[in-house]
């Protein structure tokens, strides 16, 4: 079925011209060739099916016609070859490293603000950098504990960093239940071609997080912190937390009592050291943050200062998180470790700088706006696909909050061939996002969630505004 | 466990069971009209409205509709999503709360629930309603009931499972009572009935299969259908499965299963009336119920399950929580203690 794909000119995964397949692809090109369109269609429905059974959804915000939704997952796996991998997993680590030595510098002496490399202005000025944690110190000295780092490659097939996310990142559990539906739907192939597991990845993650548990805890108690049930990533929260086999708890199953914290259970109280949050700072404690949460513990923070509570991610880490600090990166890169930037960023224009605001107001069609504290696909301009009174639009947003917003060249990402509809195959953009725990040492589980923008042409993978999913295959060898 | 998981389960739990019972509820009622032709819309309004008065959401019924006519009723009973009580909003609630608790739960038993309301919400449902109402019942009934199996077959007999099955029983004899309450109108308000013409022993016999219980009860009793054996048996019987007593004996166990504490012995109220009222039910007579009149002696029983409902919500789920507000100045008052 795959004999006639054409990349289009796209740099694009699977084949380098029509016809040209990379060599990591080849294996996998031969045996799923041996399927029928018809044999293809019926393990599509299969999983499609099985996604709906089993309640693989995710909440779409201000949507009334019912609220869940599958998360679109496309049959053909996205393939990375051993030795491309160890170079991603290389920039990802020294990426992670020098982001939590800036985040340990920043809330402790700010060296790298007095050498001049990072303004003072543009971290006073971040809507997430938070002052009252300066000098606090964090377990291990550890504050991005999970990292959803964004990779996309460009038209010459060059990896760069898009963004990093290193808040309460998700998608790890369709990394997770992809594998599981590909598997189901070819069984034979993954020994035949050699492909690493990612089922892992839940016992890593909680050996990262007992290791951050409070001094002198020997058999922490670990719980995830979630909004609750109508929160998007609601069905992940319970699939890490049962995969963990650890609590799930809402604020309201929290309580302070003497600086330390508890859940509330059938047989009274009881201690809780370690909380994976998937809460935003902003709502986790009505008595520090936003006094209208409803999500948070009264007292949270006050048993996190006091050492008798760990929280991972750190908090104060969503300033690392702003898109204007994301230009500063390769910048710390060279500055605490001295070393160049192996996985390099994107060229941003920072929009506070004279002469690059004035670069941006002047060719709005040609570049990508963002909002600097914004995600999910949200508070974005796409230059050349947008129409005059976007621009304009964007133009005066820009011009009145300059320290808002960044620009980038519009990248043409990667293709990958998707299916489209009846056993017909068409190239479409794809990005990638892998998982870095970062406890006693890195752990990186093989590969990540590849994020599809299903509608041709589309260059927005973001699963609220019509992207899919796919499987990633990390190979043990190169072909 | 946490309190609100618990909780969450419970619901599950009870809302599924409900469903059931009121797929049983309209399924033996179609099946009554079935043998009475040349019913006139009066007859007819006489047959219903019992139904939705055992429900207890009478005045909501007759806000939504102006008349008590089938179409009406089983329209209200089965689809309405405004009726917190019809199929499809027991169903989709039984689901939102295993949605709470997905982590807790086997995934058999949240695909088989996601399934049954994945069913309810798609044209399937509809079609089949319109065509065959009986095969619709049934499959609601058993979807619940493979629930039952599933949830025995796969859950770890865990405290959590003890709050199921309370929450199960707890519905099922609050149902029970129910359905056993529809033809009350045509018994006297206090003593038992002196005469059972052919189409009250008809009624009757239909209020048995609503719960499944025409075979038994026929072993026990042959064909002979009084009022005053079918509630002797629906309320009384040792070893039917939705006889009151049965249900209260499982709750009884299971409330004695989360705490520890034996039988004769209790450690919170939830405990202290569950055994209480199973005593009543195990030395009672159906004498003294007909004595009490049916009627009202059903009303008091409604009220006692609720009670230990209540007292097991004060036990397990309602541990001191406070408003947000107050919770706020606990920590404040006492972070300027230091």
């Amino acid at each position: 079925m795959l004999q006639s794909y054409d990349p289009n000119g796209f740099f694009d995964e699977m084949a380098s011209a029509r016809g040209q397949l990379r060599p990591h692809y080849e294996k996998f090109a031969r045996l799923f060739n041996e399927l029928t369109p018809a044999e293809f269609d019926e393990k599509r429905r299969a999983v499609d099916l099985a996604f709906l059974r089993q309640g693989i959804t995710f909440n779409v915000y201000g949507d009334k016609e019912g609220t869940e939704r599958i998360f679109p997952f496309d049959l053909i796996p996205r393939i990375i070859p051993a030795k491309e991998w160890e170079y991603i997993e290389r920039g990802l680590i020294q990426r992670i490293t020098a982001l939590n030595l800036f985040l340990h510098d920043l809330y402790h002496g700010q060296k790298i603000v007095k050498d001049g490399v990072v303004p003072p202005y543009y971290i006073l000025s971040g809507k997430h950098f938070r002052r009252e944690f300066v000098n606090f110190e964090v377990p291990k000295d550890i504050y991005i504990h999970i990292c959803g780092t964004d990779l996309i490659r460009g038209g010459d097939g060059t990896w760069m960093v898009l963004e990093d996310n290193g808040r309460t990142p998700s998608g790890v559990s369709y990394v997770l239940e992809n594998r599981r539906a590909l598997k189901r739907s070819f069984p034979g192939m993954f020994e035949a071609i050699g492909v690493r597991p990612v089922d892992q990845y839940p016992q890593e993650l909680l050996k990262m997080l007992q290791h951050i548990a409070p001094a002198g805890v020997m058999d922490p108690t670990v719980v995830l912190l979630t909004p609750g049930a109508h929160n998007s990533a609601y069905f992940e929260h319970t699939y890490l937390a049962r995969q963990m086999g650890i609590e799930i708890v809402e604020g309201r199953d929290l309580v302070v009592r003497d600086a330390r914290v508890s859940m509330r259970t059938t047989k009274g109280l009881q201690p809780v050291h370690v909380i994976y949050r998937r809460v935003d700072d902003d709502f986790l404690d009505p008595t520090v943050f936003r006094r209208d949460s409803m999500l948070g513990v009264p007292g949270l923070i006050h048993a996190y200062r006091s050492g008798n509570v760990s929280l991972a991610n750190s908090i104060g880490t969503g300033i690392a998180d702003d898109k204007v600090m994301y230009h500063f990166v390769p910048k710390m890169i060279k500055y605490y470790l001295g070393q160049d930037p192996i996985l390099p960023n994107v060229p941003t224009y920072l929009a506070s700088e004279e002469s690059d605001r004035k670069y941006i107001v002047e060719n709005l069609d040609k570049l990508v706006v963002k909002a600097a504290n914004e995600s999910g696909g949200y508070g974005m301009l796409m230059g050349p696909r947008s129409t005059k009174a976007e621009q304009d639009q964007f133009r005066e947003a820009v011009l009145k909050d300059p320290r808002n917003y960044i620009a980038q060249p519009m990248i043409s990402l990667s293709t990958h061939p998707t299916h489209v509809g009846d056993g017909r195959f068409e190239g479409r953009h794809v990005d990638l996002r892998p998982f870095v725990l970062y406890g006693e040492k890195p752990v990186i589980v093989p590969g990540g969630l590849t994020r599809v923008a299903l509608r041709k042409g589309s260059l927005v993978v973001n699963s609220s505004q019509g992207g899919g999913s796919k499987d990633t295959w990390v190979l043990y060898g190169d072909e | 466990m946490l309190s609100r998981v618990v909780n969450s389960l419970y619901w599950m739990s009870r809302y599924i069971e409900r469903a059931e019972n009121t797929a049983r509820i309209v399924d033996t009622t179609l099946q009554l009209l079935l043998d009475s032709r040349h019913l006139d819309d009066a007859q007819l309004t006489a047959h219903w409205m019992p139904i939705i008065q055992a429900t207890g959401d009478e005045n909501l019924f007759a806000r939504l509709y102006p008349k008590a006519t089938g179409h009406a009723v089983t329209e209200f009973l089965v689809f309405h999503p405004e009726n917190p009580n019809s199929i499809f909003t027991s169903v989709a609630q039984a689901r939102e709360n295993a949605r709470m608790v997905r982590d807790q739960i086997t995934s058999e038993i949240w695909e088989e629930l996601n399934r049954l309301y994945l069913f309810l919400n798609s044209g399937k449902a509809r079609e089949l309603w319109d065509d065959s109402p009986f095969d619709f019942l049934q499959q609601v009934k058993a979807s619940s009931l493979q629930l039952v199996g599933i949830a025995y077959a796969t859950v770890i007999h865990n405290e959590g499972w003890h709050f199921m099955q309370a929450g199960k029983f707890l519905e099922r004899a609050d149902q029970t009572t129910r359905i056993l309450d529809v033809r009350h109108a045509s018994l006297p308000v206090k003593g038992a009935p002196t005469t059972v013409s052919q189409t009250d022993a008809l009624e009757w016999s239909a209020v048995l299969r609503s719960c499944s219980a025409w075979d038994a009860y026929k072993d026990i009793h042959g064909g002979d259908v009084s009022p005053v054996k079918v509630a002797e048996f629906l309320l009384l019987s040792e070893n039917f499965p939705r006889s009151v007593r049965f249900c209260v004996e499982e709750l009884d166990h299971s409330l004695r299963n989360i705490s520890g504490v034996p039988a004769r012995r209790f450690s919170n109220d939830a405990e202290k009336l569950s055994g209480r009222l199973l005593a009543e039910l195990e030395f009672g007579t159906v004498d003294e119920v007909f004595a009490h009149g049916l009627h009202d002696y059903l009303d008091l029983l409604q009220l006692k399950l609720g009670n230990v409902g209540a007292a097991m919500f004060n036990a397990y789920i309602f541990q001191p929580f406070v408003s947000m507000e107050d919770e706020i100045l606990v920590q404040q008052e006492f972070q300027q203690q230091q």
